[in-house]
């Protein structure tokens, strides 16, 4: 099967026009400075995160997060099970609000955010198989949440059929001629289903990308492309958040690591500045402590006083 | 090359007729079992089975379950279920009785009917949605609660409807076109607004992600409490109607009118192939089911057996029919 280039998945500035012009713009090299040069200046603030606390039934997942997101930037979130991420991106997402704390997307507070607003902004989620219906098929699946409908409600089948199904030719690399946009998503593989969800999040006018644990049951070769395709949202002056528990994953496409520990930013490590020896020396650390030594932050805060931003001054 | 899609696509070479059996494995398993059916019934009582008066017959009773069925099908799409109907039926028409002794209209006695079944409908779907409680002991709940109330309201007592006979309302829900009782024209049009309500707009599209994954539908942001809400509220409205039908046909109101109804409407839905466990369902399957469990009854009593088979047969044909769609479910998908 001959997989298009990378930045295949359409990463596009109108829905329509990826399904009209997806030749064009599944060419990066076409589609990427065109849309590096309508964003604004690199290392912006896309998306930032004030003192974010959150409570479930008296327990605080999150506490007092803080977190920056820049133009054109990946910015990975690593933490163990129950370190808040998923939370955190719920909360980024829309499906959460948060207790305390503010969000604000392109310098714009942001209040009450919901899914659907949160779409609107270009916030989008690969949330792996979890958020795709098993018995549904392929084009009802990319429409989830927002139908192509007339005014009165009315779906457009026609019209998110055809998109589909340029979709998989040209995007998601299906050829296979068993799959079709009929075709129900139990069949697919973990690969396709993959596939399919980034599709779906790419396909509509995306800003911001997060991948929840997009690794997960893929196998080397599809890890491969997944962090290909990571670097091909940078390359397009998207922004990205790529979260895993896995630091080999995140450390080789990230700009910017961020720890989460217990609900709380433990630490932020550009890639550029940390090798993945010492970075995997503090997440031994984070994990046995909760923080760092002081010894251990003087000698990070000795070489690069700007990486521990704010939030780690917490663990004081 | 292109990332993330991984997929050496594995060898799944089907033929055109596995590819087309797949995608309707359930509507044709359904069209086989009805066509079974009648056969069957034509084998055993040909002289029934082929004159049109049993057809007749059909036409004007099975819609008074039917049409609850095709809107109860969308619900339990939805994972959600409705055991109120019953009593929606009843209560309706409380409403419908009241409104017209009070203003001696039958049109607005419909009207008022179809109010309150929407409203109960309403009630239904906020308890369910907004305090969180599953559907099934909701309903159960308001089965009683609304039954009780009609009971409460008419002192137990039924009301003749002899005197809506008159109206032009009463030709519209009980007349005839024809020979072809006019419940049957309704059961097909609403047969039609219910296809296009669940395949062809948003409503249908966010309830089957709701009953397949209610999670993918909280993280794609999909309105769940309004869908939900809006399924019990037409599921109301059906059952409103369809109660209206049967009253005006019996030309009498009784407060257990809608019990008999709740054992054909949910077998009508699950032996068309809709999930129990939400996600799947189709309106055609509701529509054949129906017709087979309002033809069993006319049928043991036409080839020979007496009535007390009716309920044998009705429970043979629903187990049968759901381990057949089952099976057809595993082997095809």
């Amino acid at each position: 099967m001959t997989l298009p280039p990378a930045g295949g998945y359409g990463i596009s500035t109108d829905e329509r026009e990826s399904a009209r012009q997806s030749t064009h713009l599944a060419d990066p090299v076409l589609a990427a400075p065109a849309l590096a040069a309508s964003a604004p200046a690199q290392g912006a603030k896309r998306l930032e995160l004030r003192h974010i606390s959150k409570s479930f039934g008296g327990v605080r997942v999150l506490q007092d997060v803080s977190l920056e997101l820049g133009t054109g930037e990946v910015v990975g979130l690593l933490g163990d099970n129950g370190a808040g991420k998923s939370t955190l991106i719920k909360i980024i997402t829309g499906v959460h609000q948060p207790d305390e704390g503010e969000i604000l997307f392109r310098g714009q507070r942001v209040e009450g955010l919901t899914v659907q607003r949160a779409r609107q902004l270009g916030i989008e989620t690969v949330f792996q198989e979890r958020a795709l219906a098993d018995q549904l098929p392929l084009w009802r699946n990319i429409f989830i949440g927002r139908p192509v409908s007339g005014p009165l409600g009315f779906l457009k089948v026609g019209d998110m059929r055809r998109m589909t199904s340029e979709l998989m030719g040209e995007s998601m690399g299906f050829t296979s001629a068993v799959l079709t946009p009929n075709t129900v998503v139990k069949g697919l593989s973990g690969g396709e289903r993959q596939g399919l969800a980034i599709v779906r999040a790419l396909h509509f006018q995306a800003e911001i990308i997060i991948l929840d644990e997009p690794t997960m049951g893929l196998s080397l070769k599809e890890t491969e492309k997944l962090v290909r395709f990571v670097e091909g949202i940078r390359a397009a002056g998207k922004s990205a958040i790529f979260i895993d528990h896995n630091i080999f994953h995140v450390y080789s496409v990230s700009d910017r690591i961020v720890v989460l520990d217990r609900g709380r930013v433990a630490g932020q490590f550009p890639t550029s500045r940390y090798s993945l020896d010492e970075l995997m020396d503090i997440m031994r650390e984070v994990a046995a402590t909760g923080t760092f030594t002081e010894q251990e932050r003087y000698r990070l805060e000795d070489r690069t006083p700007e990486a521990t931003t704010g939030s780690s001054e917490d663990h004081e | 090359m292109n990332p993330a899609v991984a997929t050496a696509t594995p060898s799944r070479s089907r033929s055109p007729i596995t590819a087309f059996a797949s995608a309707w494995a359930s509507q044709i398993g359904i069209t086989i079992a009805f066509l079974a059916l009648w056969l069957a019934f034509i084998i055993g009582a040909p002289s029934t089975f082929l004159s049109d008066r049993i057809y007749l017959a059909f036409a004007q009773t099975t819609p008074y379950f039917a049409i609850v069925a095709l809107f109860l099908t969308m619900v339990i799409i939805a994972g959600d279920i409705d055991l109120s109907f019953i009593s929606e039926m009843s209560l309706s028409l409380v409403g419908f009785v009241f409104t017209w002794q009070a203003t001696g209209s039958v049109e607005l006695g419909i009207l008022a009917a179809l109010l309150v079944g929407a409203l109960c409908g309403l009630f239904n779907g906020l308890i369910v949605t907004y305090i969180g409680i599953p559907s099934l002991v909701v309903t159960i709940g308001t089965q009683f609660l609304f039954g009780g109330l009609t009971l409460v309201l008419v002192n137990g007592k039924s009301y003749p409807l002899v005197a809506t006979n008159t109206a032009f309302s009463y030709g519209l829900l009980a007349g005839k076109i024809g020979t072809i009782p006019i419940q049957f024209f309704w059961l097909v049009a609403l047969a039609v607004v219910a296809w296009v309500l669940l395949n062809r707009h948003r409503l249908g599209q966010n309830a089957y992600v709701i009953g397949d994954n209610p999670q993918a539908a909280q993280l794609m942001g999909i309105p769940m409490r309004r869908t939900r809400i809006t399924l019990f509220v037409l599921t109301g409205m059906a059952a409103a109607l369809a109660a209206s039908m049967n009253a005006l046909s019996l030309n009498n109101f009784y407060p257990n009118l809608g019990s008999g109804y709740l054992l054909p409407t949910l077998a009508a839905v699950f032996v068309g192939g809709t999930s129990v466990f939400g996600g799947r369902g189709s309106i055609y399957g509701t529509f054949l089911g129906a017709f087979m469990i309002g033809g069993i009854q006319a049928g043991i009593v036409a080839v020979g057996l007496t009535d007390y088979y009716t309920q044998f047969v009705y429970g043979a044909v629903v187990l049968a029919a759901v381990s057949v769609h089952a099976i057809l479910q595993r082997r095809f998908e």
